[in-house]
C-alpha cells in the first residue's frame, strides 16, 4: 500500500456524513477518515496489528461513499479492502475459502451443482418446514442468516438455458458481449433474461459465451490475489473477441470489478477489455428515444436505490434514473440518500449482521417515506437485502432490477 | 490515564460510550489541523447534560482536563485534546429540542449538525444564516465554540449574530444560564458574546438557542470570470462600496479552480487567475435589481465571462463546489496548511498581492480562496510534512501575511479560533494587556484551568 495514498487525508471530516458506520455509531474509528488513521498508524508502528484493530476496519462496507465524498481523492473503503487482502495474501485459506474460491467459483457448471440441493430444499416445501419449526435456530447464526436471505431460486441457472450467441431483432447495430455474474444468473435469472431480450431488441447481436468464470471479486475479499488475476486473466481471454463493441452487465459488482481488470492486469488486451465494460443502463441509456417508443403505461409510484458499486465505483447515476422516467405512466419519486449502502455489501450482512440491520432500517425508512410501489436497483446485492427487508417490514413494496421494470412495461 | 478514574467516568456515560482503546484514542488525537495530534486519556461520548455535568464535578475534583469535541473538523487544533485529558464527543446529543415559530427561535443540543438544524428551519420558511464551509459535518456547539462564519457571513454575520440563549456547564460541574428568548436583555454583564468563541475554554454548551430570520424569498448565484487576480479584489470592494451587500461574495485563485473543478466537474474556467462566486437573495426586485448591478460592475473591472446560475440545482452546485475548496487543495499535496488572516474589505487586492509575493519570496505554493466580500482570506499553503524545509518555509510566509494583516487592521483569524496552531500570534494582536484581561476572565471561569487548556494563550 503506497504510504502518500494514507498521508493524502487531511482529516477534513467531509466522509464522516456519509458513511454508513459512522452514522450509526459516531465513533472515529468507524469512519473513513478514523481507518485511514488506523491504517496509517499501523504504518508508522504506533500501533500493532492488533485483533480489536482488525475489527474496527472489518466494518467498512467498503461501499465507496467517502470515495465520492472526498474533495482530496483519498478512498478510505479501497484502502481497507487493499489491506485486508494484503493480509490474507499468502495466508493458508480456510475450508470454505478454498472451496468457494478454488473448486467452485472458477468452474459455473460445479457451483450451479452446488445450488442444487437448494433448489430441491425450497421446491420440495421443506424450507417452509425449517422455517416454522425454527430448525435453523440450531445452526450456526450465519447460516440462518444466509437461508434467510435467499429469495426462491429459478427453475435452471440462466448459464445453462441461454443461447450463447442470440441474434438481434432487426438490423444489427453492434454485438456485446455479456458477462453473466454467478448471483444474476443463479438466483435472479428473470433480470438477466430482460436485459438480453432489451438489448437484442434495441439491434444488438449478443454473444454470452458459456465458459465465462467469476468476475474475480470475491477473490479480492478473501485476499487471493493470484486467484484473482487467475480469472481475469480468463475473463480478458474470453471476451477478446474484436467484434465486442461493449462487454455489458447488469450486475453492479461485477461492473465494478470488470472495470478494474486493467489495473491488476497491466496489459493491452485488459486495458481493452476495461475500456468496453458498460453498465447496462449506459447502454439502454444510449437508446432512450427508441426505447421509449416501446415502452407501455404502467401505473406504477417507484423510487430508485443507487448500488454503491454502480453509483460511488463507476459514477453511474443519470442513466439509471433517465430510464426509469422513460416508462409511461410511472411516478417517479426520489428517494432520500438513494445513494447509502443498503447494508448488503458482499457477504457483510452476514458476517455483520447487527450493523448491516441498522443500515438497513435506514434504507427502510426512506422507502417508506416515498410511498412508492416498488424499488428499482441494479445490482443483486442490493436486491438480496432489499427483497428480504421489504418482505419482513414493508411487503406492500415490490423490488425489480431495472431491466426488469423495462421489460415489464415492453411486454404490458 | 489511572483505570480507576475510567470506571468512574465509565459509571456515569456507560460501557460502549467510554472509549480507552489504544485504537480509538490514537484517532481521537486529531480534528482537522494539520501538524497537530495528541493522545487523549480517554474519549466519552455523553447522552445528556447531566452526565456532562457529573464528567465535570469528576474531573474538577480531579484537576484533569477536558476538551469538548464535536465533529472534529476544527482547523485551528481547539479540539485536541492533552495528553491523557478527557476528550468528550458531543454527537449523541443531537435533538433539535424545539423550533419556536412564535419567538422566532430554535433550540438545540451540542451535538446537531448545522446543516440539519438548516434543513429542519428552512422547512418552515425561516432561516439559520452561519453556514461554515463544513456546514454538513460540523456541530452547532463547535460553531458556537468557534464562533463560525461561513459563505454567507458578509450579509448575515456570524453565529454570535444569532447566539440568543446558552445553557452552560461550568468547569465545576455547576449550571450557567445566559440569555434566553427575549430580544432585549441588559441584565448584567452580556455573557454569550464572551461564550460563544470561546474555544471550549470556558464551559460546556448543552443547550443552544439561535435567533431565526424569514427565509428569503429568491436568490440568484452567480460567477464572474476573471483574467487577473488584482481586477477580481478591485470588483469585490467596488461592489460593497455600490452600496450593494451579497449574502455570498467567494473569491477562488487559479490554484483553488483547478483543484475544486478537478474533483466537482462544475464547469469552472482553467484559464482564467480568479473567479468570484456572487449571491445576492431577498426580495425578487430587490435581487434582480442587484444581480445586474453586480454584472455591470464586474465587467467594468475587467471580468472576461459572467455566468448567471440557471436554476436551484446549479446554484446548488456552484456553492457546493465552492465548500469543497480547501479539502480539494490537499488533491496537489497532502499536507495542506490553511489559514483564515482577515483585513478591512477594502483592503482585500493589498492583501492578495502580499500573499502572492510572500509565496514567491519562500518559494512555497500558496492557493487562495475566501470570503473576499468580508475581507476573509483562506490563503491554502500545498506542502509536504515530510519535506521540513518546505514546512519551516511554509510558516516564515504566513508569519509575514499574519503581519501584514495586522498592520492593515485586520485579524490573525477570521472564523477559524486560536486555539493551539495560531496562539503565538496572537499577543502580537491584541498585546499584553489584551493576554492578560483574556487570562483574568479564563480565571473567573475555571480558576483550576482544567478546561479545553492551553488553547488561545
Amino acid at each position: 500500500m503506497d504510504y502518500i495514498k494514507l498521508i493524502n487525508c487531511m482529516r477534513c471530516g467531509m466522509c464522516l456524513p456519509t458513511c454508513p458506520t459512522y452514522k450509526e455509531t459516531f465513533l472515529e474509528t468507524a469512519s473513513p477518515r478514523g481507518r485511514v488513521a488506523l491504517l496509517r498508524k499501523l504504518r508508522e508502528g504506533d500501533l500493532d496489528q492488533s485483533d480489536r484493530l482488525l475489527t474496527y476496519l472489518s466494518f467498512c462496507l467498503d461501499c465507496q461513499a467517502c470515495a465520492t465524498a472526498c474533495p482530496c481523492g483519498v478512498n478510505a473503503g479501497e484502502l481497507v479492502a487493499e489491506f485486508t487482502c494484503e493480509r490474507k495474501e499468502g495466508k493458508r485459506m480456510g475450508f470454505m475459502e478454498d472451496m468457494v474460491l478454488r473448486k467452485l467459483l472458477p468452474h459455473p457448471e460445479r457451483l450451479e451443482t452446488f445450488m442444487v440441493p437448494i433448489r430441491f430444499y425450497q421446491r420440495m416445501g421443506l424450507q417452509r418446514l425449517v422455517r416454522t419449526l425454527g430448525i435453523l435456530k440450531m445452526f450456526p447464526k450465519p447460516l440462518e442468516r444466509m437461508e434467510g436471505l435467499l429469495p426462491d431460486l429459478p427453475e435452471k441457472p440462466l448459464r445453462r438455458v441461454i443461447k450463447e450467441d442470440m441474434q438481434a431483432r432487426g438490423e444489427t447495430r453492434g454485438t456485446i458481449g455479456f458477462f453473466l455474474g454467478c448471483v444474476m444468473s443463479l438466483i435472479f435469472s428473470e433480470a438477466s433474461r430482460a436485459t438480453i431480450n432489451l438489448l437484442t431488441v434495441l439491434g444488438y447481436r449478443v454473444i454470452t459465451p458459456k465458459n465465462q468464470v467469476c468476475c474475480g471479486a470475491p477473490h479480492m475479499l478473501a485476499g487471493d490475489k493470484e486467484g484473482l488475476k487467475t480469472t481475469a486473466r480468463k475473463n480478458v481471454d474470453i471476451f477478446s473477441r474484436p467484434d465486442l463493441d461493449f462487454i455489458v452487465t447488469d450486475c453492479g459488482g461485477c461492473g465494478a470489478e470488470l472495470k478494474k481488470y486493467s489495473h491488476y492486469l497491466e496489459d493491452a488486451s485488459s486495458v481493452l477489455f476495461s475500456s468496453k465494460v458498460r453498465d447496462i443502463s449506459q447502454v439502454l441509456a444510449m437508446h432512450a428515444d427508441e426505447l421509449k417508443l416501446l415502452l407501455k403505461p404502467l401505473l406504477l409510484k417507484m423510487t430508485f436505490h443507487d448500488s454503491c458499486h454502480i453509483a460511488h465505483s463507476q459514477g453511474i447515476r443519470k442513466e439509471p434514473r433517465d430510464l426509469i422516467r422513460l416508462v409511461p405512466g410511472l411516478t417517479y419519486i426520489e428517494l432520500e440518500n438513494a445513494d447509502a449502502c443498503c447494508g448488503s455489501g458482499g457477504t457483510y450482512n452476514i458476517e455483520k449482521s447487527e450493523m448491516a440491520d441498522l443500515i438497513l432500517h435506514r434504507k427502510l425508512d426512506t422507502i417508506r417515506a416515498t410511498g412508492a410501489d416498488a424499488v428499482v436497483t441494479g445490482n443483486p446485492g442490493c436486491l438480496l437485502q432489499l427483497k428480504k427487508g421489504l418482505m419482513d417490514h414493508l411487503p406492500q413494496v415490490k423490488i425489480m432490477h431495472l431491466t426488469e421494470l423495462l421489460a415489464k412495461s415492453m411486454n404490458t | 490515564m489511572n483505570p480507576l478514574f475510567i470506571k468512574e467516568l465509565q459509571t456515569i456515560v456507560g460501557e460502549p460510550y467510554t472509549l480507552a482503546d489504544p485504537e480509538s484514542l490514537a484517532v481521537y488525537g486529531y480534528d482537522a489541523t494539520p501538524e497537530l495530534a495528541s493522545r487523549p486519556g480517554v474519549v466519552l461520548m455523553p447522552g445528556t447534560a447531566d452526565e456532562i455535568a457529573r464528567i465535570m464535578g469528576l474531573c474538577h475534583e480531579a484537576g484533569v482536563s477536558v476538551t469538548p469535541r464535536g465533529s472534529g473538523t476544527n482547523l485551528s487544533g481547539g479540539a485536541i485534546a492533552r495528553n491523557d485529558g478527557v476528550l468528550v464527543q458531543t454527537s449523541r446529543m443531537n435533538r433539535i429540542i424545539e423550533v419556536d415559530e412564535e419567538n422566532l427561535t430554535a433550540t438545540v443540543e451540542p451535538g446537531v449538525i448545522t446543516s440539519t438544524l438548516h434543513r429542519e428551519v428552512e422547512a418552515r420558511g425561516l432561516f439559520y444564516p452561519p453556514d461554515p464551509g463544513s456546514m454538513n459535518i460540523s456541530t452547532m456547539g463547535g460553531n458556537v465554540a468557534e464562533n463560525s462564519g461561513g459563505l454567507r457571513g458578509l450579509k448575515y454575520g456570524v453565529t454570535s449574530d444569532y447566539i440568543m440563549g446558552l445553557t452552560t456547564i461550568l468547569a465545576d460541574g455547576s449550571l450557567l444560564r445566559s440569555g434566553g428568548k427575549a430580544v432585549k436583555d441588559v441584565a448584567g454583564y452580556r455573557l454569550n458574546p464572551l461564550l460563544v468563541s470561546s474555544e471550549g475554554t470556558l464551559g460546556f454548551f448543552t443547550g443552544i438557542t439561535v435567533k431565526l430570520i424569514p427565509k428569503p424569498q429568491v436568490k440568484t448565484t452567480m460567477l464572474a470570470h476573471f483574467p487577473e487576480m488584482r481586477q477580481a479584489a478591485l470588483a469585490v470592494s467596488a461592489i460593497i462600496a455600490a452600496r450593494i451587500i451579497p449574502a455570498t461574495l467567494e473569491f477562488l485563485d487559479k490554484v483553488t479552480i483547478k483543484c475544486v473543478e478537478d474533483y466537482a466537474h462544475v464547469g469552472l474556467p482553467l484559464d482564467v487567475e480568479a473567479v468570484l462566486l456572487i449571491e445576492v437573495d431577498g426580495h425578487p426586485v430587490v435581487v434582480a435589481e442587484e444581480a445586474a448591478g453586480v454584472e455591470v460592475i464586474c465587467k467594468k473591472y475587467g471580468c472576461s465571462f459572467f455566468q448567471t446560475a440557471k436554476d436551484e440545482n446549479e446554484a446548488l452546485k456552484l456553492a457546493t463546489a465552492r465548500r469543497t475548496a480547501l479539502s480539494a487543495l490537499a488533491r496537489l499535496k497532502p499536507t495542506t496548511i490553511l489559514e483564515d488572516a482577515t483585513v478591512p474589505r477594502s483592503r482585500i487586492a493589498d492583501m492578495l498581492k502580499i500573499i502572492q509575493d510572500s509565496a514567491k519570496k519562500h518559494n512555497v505554493i500558496i492557493g487562495t480562496f475566501g470570503h473576499a466580500g468580508d475581507g476573509n482570506l483562506h490563503p491554502t499553503c500545498l506542502t509536504d510534512e515530510r519535506d521540513k524545509d518546505e514546512i519551516i518555509r511554509a510558516h516564515k510566509a504566513f508569519d509575514e501575511i499574519f503581519d501584514a494583516a495586522i498592520s492593515m487592521g485586520g485579524t490573525i483569524t477570521g472564523e477559524h479560533g486560536v486555539g493551539l496552531a495560531k496562539k503565538k500570534y496572537l499577543p502580537r494582536l491584541i498585546g499584553e494587556s489584551g493576554i492578560r484581561v483574556m487570562q483574568g476572565i479564563k480565571h473567573s471561569f475555571d480558576p483550576k484551568g482544567i478546561l479545553n487548556p492551553g488553547k488561545i494563550f
